[in-house]
């Protein structure tokens, strides 16, 4: 079902074409990162600490380096020393440690051998002598006044006063509007709610990996699978005190990101490596090693408070969010701080936001970062204000929701946005009325994210038979190749598939950012159509050329040249005749576009939750889901509708199971698909995706990015779904089975209804 | 330690190779006969992309020591087209846009063929059970069901005419 504004009709933008490289991933060819194999390739495993918090007092390397096979031991001493200040120094610290290590799974050393068994063998021969430190493991101990302070250097930034003292608070978000005192003075109805949530990793299915390969002249090619190509190659090059350019980076097939996949672990080790054996290095991780030492999303201590009439309008809110983003600074508490009250009109609000640091895994981005768990305290607690006032939940969201030139919180106004289209999707689709069988409810929750630009670049050849190739630098996560051949097909009028979308190298495109904050389509698509209106010039100038006439006589319809002057008719020319002439008109036709992309559209979306709760196991069943997202313009409606059920799943999964588990000394209880469940097929129903169409004013096709905020309202719609089933409301995830039990056994109604 | 000598059937075709001791299938495939269709997502038989049929059984090959596929038959992904002909269950993933990164793709494949040759007609929660050892992080699932569901009817239609 989608549900449009009118729109121009497209040819070829809004069909669902066969992906361009779905035959290779169909027939297992397709060559994601673990895949590659390199002439004289050796084998590189990672040395990590098993502390998850101690001073690294010495690292003997002798035996290692003694043992058969081994080609090279790397430490963080072959790496130029980094001091904080330094713009990215956690990130350098991570990959490998220093003086301390700072969560169990800490990169320290790295060994390359022949073998992969060779190369496991001498990395248990590393002997590491280590200072043990107390863990710091929760929010509460990192703030507690006499805590151990992880960064000595750690002064929190945003206070005020200033700090005087490091601690374990590495930044202060602030941000307000109106008068909060008589904004709550105005308030028919006034409630206070604390949540809390534990970290949660991306879960994509492939494994870290890379292959390196530094030849003597002192350059390095890297192959790998990331979010952002360009991004490995500065990442790697800072580590490795190295210029950028002496780096080329070849993107492999990647294997699921959602955020993870932004940042770097291996590609210096490898390269180090790789400089010291003379050999490529191959590197891939273990999934025992993705969960210990890569991206968990923050954990969280949230208080939100909210004002409303008996109207139901908002009046005031006033919110403190913790964010831990693991054993460095992060970004949690500045995009908990930027999503918490945005969507709805909130006339007076004042919000605090803290990023703490912990002893656990640096937290990486996971789609619309911070943003899910800020809707699961506030969606739930609109969804408590609507109960008590009575009032439909969708229409007190549509009441209070933002429109175009409504401020955000940090005070731009909005463009047009399709929020209030969302919601009256879902309230007009028939499942919004489905009934409802014993032990189930219904949960209806919004979410949002604001989306990003960036930098981004493409190039269009045309082949010598008419046909184009379209490259770009981002990496292709969920079919964005097709995507990028439609909006070509389109502009050339060329068939799309006709058009072969390629991502290239750092050598072979230019420079392009990476694919975070659901860009790709929006930002890498403005820059393949910009490529292709000069194309579309330099064909008009061609087909002049060719007919003897004048260019601004010559315009571009349905992929071919036509003749508008006031002479005599000339044939019209097609694009695989105007390349056949090609060297006789100027040669070969190669046109790029690069920019850096403004207006990325803020996402909306919108979710009903339909479940099923077994009141004598606390274990839920989702039975229906419906979910409603502003595509703008649908590109390839498919993956749209993909990219919404796989927000809704991990949504799901955050919900109800996912969760990382420490025991007391900071060690990983559950790293491994056994027991950090991830949903199966098994637990998911089918999932009704509604697109709503409202174009985004900033793009030429209206595209606004989708892949982020189809994650944002799971978590709430679920929690207010159980408390429709139960009447419980549940504040801490995950809803886990014993959770929802003890809700529903301690008094039908925990944490007050 | 001197390496075994493995003489099996894979896709069709007789094939040897030498492995280690305590070496997978799955990495004797992807190492030594250089077939890296399955993948390893996890190394302890929970996600189901390294999925192979031996035998006429579905595994984890990851589970699997290579040794022990000796005399054995085993197909993988890149055994599922004829020739230039998809199987139906490739060409339903292509067309109902199955996959997103296609990392878990050849897994869900083999799982899935091996699925309809168990049950050439399976009902929607006959297929989540039938798959539920296979993750995949991208699609929540429900064009995979879809495309499954697609497939069985199309097998059925090739099979009646």
């Amino acid at each position: 079902m989608t549900v449009t504004e009118p729109k121009p009709s497209y040819k070829y933008v809004g069909t669902r074409p066969v992906r361009h490289d779905g035959l290779e991933k169909v027939t297992g060819r397709a060559r994601f990162a673990a895949d590659l194999n390199m002439s004289g390739q050796i084998h590189g495993i990672v040395v990590r600490s098993p502390h998850a918090h101690a001073r690294i007092v010495s690292i003997d390397t002798s035996e290692a380096e003694a043992m058969p096979g081994v080609k090279a031991v790397i430490t963080g001493d072959d790496f130029p020393a980094v001091e904080p200040g330094h713009r990215q120094y956690d990130m350098c610290i991570n990959v490998i440690a220093r003086d301390k290590v700072f969560y169990e799974g800490h990169a320290l050393a790295a060994v390359a051998a022949s073998t992969r068994d060779q190369a496991q063998a001498a990395a248990a021969a590393v002997k590491v002598t280590y200072e043990v430190l107390p863990a710091v493991l929760t929010i509460e101990a990192a703030m507690a006044p006499d805590a151990p302070v992880l960064h000595a250097h750690m002064m929190t930034a945003g206070a005020d006063p200033p700090a005087e003292q490091p601690s374990n608070i590495s930044n202060v978000t602030r941000f307000s509007s109106g008068e909060l005192d008589s904004g709550f003075a105005q308030a028919d109805l006034v409630i206070e709610r604390e949540f809390t949530t534990q970290p949660v990793h991306q879960g994509y299915i492939e494994p870290h990996a890379c292959v390196a390969d530094t030849g003597q002249d002192g350059h390095t090619t890297i192959w790998c699978s990331s979010q952002g190509h360009f991004s490995v190659r500065s990442s790697t090059a800072t580590l490795l005190g190295w210029e950028n350019t002496r780096i080329r980076v070849i993107p492999a097939e990647i294997g699921g990101g959602f955020g993870g996949k932004t940042t770097i672990y291996l590609e210096p080790l490898a390269v180090a490596l790789s400089a010291k054996a003379g050999r490529p290095v191959k590197m891939v991780m273990t999934r025992d090693e993705v969960f210990r030492a890569t991206g968990p999303a923050p954990g969280t201590k949230l208080r939100i408070k909210l004002g409303a009439k008996s109207d139901g309008s908002l009046v005031a809110g006033d919110a403190y969010l913790i964010y831990t983003n693991g054993a460095y600074t992060g970004s949690g508490g500045l995009l908990g701080a930027m999503t918490v009250f945005e969507s709805y009109k909130i006339p007076n609000f004042e919000i605090e936001a803290l990023d703490v640091v912990i002893n656990t895994a640096r937290s990486a981005a996971y789609r619309a970062p911070a943003a899910p768990l800020t809707a699961f305290a506030m969606e739930t607690m609109l969804d408590e204000i609507a109960t008590d006032l009575g009032i439909d939940p969708i229409d007190l969201r549509i009441q209070n929701a933002v429109t175009e030139g409504d401020p955000s919180t940090m005070g731009f106004p909005f463009a047009r946005i399709g929020f209030v289209e969302c919601l009256e999707a879902v309230r007009d689709h028939p499942n919004y009325k489905a009934p409802l069988g014993p032990n189930q409810g219904r949960g209806v929750a919004a979410g949002y994210w604001f989306n990003i630009g960036e930098s981004s670049s493409a190039t269009v050849n045309l082949n010598e038979d008419g046909t184009a190739t379209v490259v770009t630098g981002s990496p292709d996560i969920g079919g964005s190749r097709a995507s990028m051949a439609l909006m070509a097909a389109e502009e050339l009028g060329i068939d799309v598939h006709d058009i072969r979308p390629v991502v290239g190298d750092t050598e072979a495109v230019g420079f392009t950012d990476t694919t975070e904050g659901s860009r790709a389509t929006f930002a890498t698509g403005m820059a393949v159509v910009e490529a292709c209106r000069r194309m579309v010039v330099e064909l008009r100038g061609r087909a002049a050329k060719m007919m003897g006439v004048d260019i601004d006589d010559v315009d571009w319809v349905d992929g071919q040249a036509v003749y508008t002057g006031s002479d005599d008719e000339k044939a019209p020319l097609s694009v695989a005749e105007i390349t056949a002439k090609a060297k006789r008109t100027g040669g070969p036709l190669t046109a790029t576009g690069s920019l850096e992309a403004h207006g990325a559209g803020p996402g909306f979306a919108v979710h009903v939750c339909d479940l099923e709760v077994d009141p004598e196991t606390g274990v839920v069943r989702v039975v229906r889901y419906t979910a409603s997202q502003d595509a703008g313009t649908a590109i390839h409606p498919s993956y749209v509708e993909g990219q919404i059920h796989g927000g809704v799943a991990q949504g799901i999964g955050w919900a109800l199971n996912e969760e990382y588990i420490y025991d007391s000394d900071g060690v990983m209880e559950n790293p491994s698909f056994l027991d950090y469940r991830v949903p199966v097929a098994s637990d998911l129903p089918m999932i009704d995706a509604i697109i709503v169409e409202v174009p985004n004013p900033a793009h030429p096709y209206g595209v606004r990015g989708v892949g982020e905020t189809g994650i944002v309202p799971p978590i709430p719609a679920v929690a207010n779904a159980i408390h429709s089933a139960t009447g419980c409301r549940i504040r801490d995830l995950p809803m886990s089975p014993v959770r929802v039990l003890g809700a529903i056994t301690s008094n039908g109604g925990s944490n007050g209804a | 330690m001197s390496r075994v000598h493995v003489t099996c059937t894979i896709n069709g075709d007789p094939a040897e190779f030498l492995c280690d001791g305590g070496q997978t299938l799955l990495d004797a495939l992807r190492d030594e006969v250089g077939l890296t269709g399955a993948k390893e997502g996890c190394g302890t038989g929970d996600c189901g992309a390294c999925s192979v049929v031996m035998d006429g059984r579905l595994l984890c090959s990851c589970l699997v020591l290579a040794p022990e596929a000796e005399g054995t038959t085993i197909s993988t992904v890149e055994g599922m087209a004829s020739g230039d002909d998809l199987h139906p269950l490739q060409q339903c993933f292509l067309e109902g846009a199955a996959l997103q990164c296609g990392v878990c793709t050849p897994g869900f494949l083999v799982a899935a063929r091996a699925l309809l040759d168990r049950n050439p007609d399976p009902d929607e929660t006959e297929i989540r059970y039938g798959l539920a050892g296979n993750l995949c992080r991208c699609t929540g699932y429900d064009k995979i069901v879809r495309a499954v569901q697609a497939a069985a009817t199309e097998i059925t239609a090739i099979n009646e005419s």
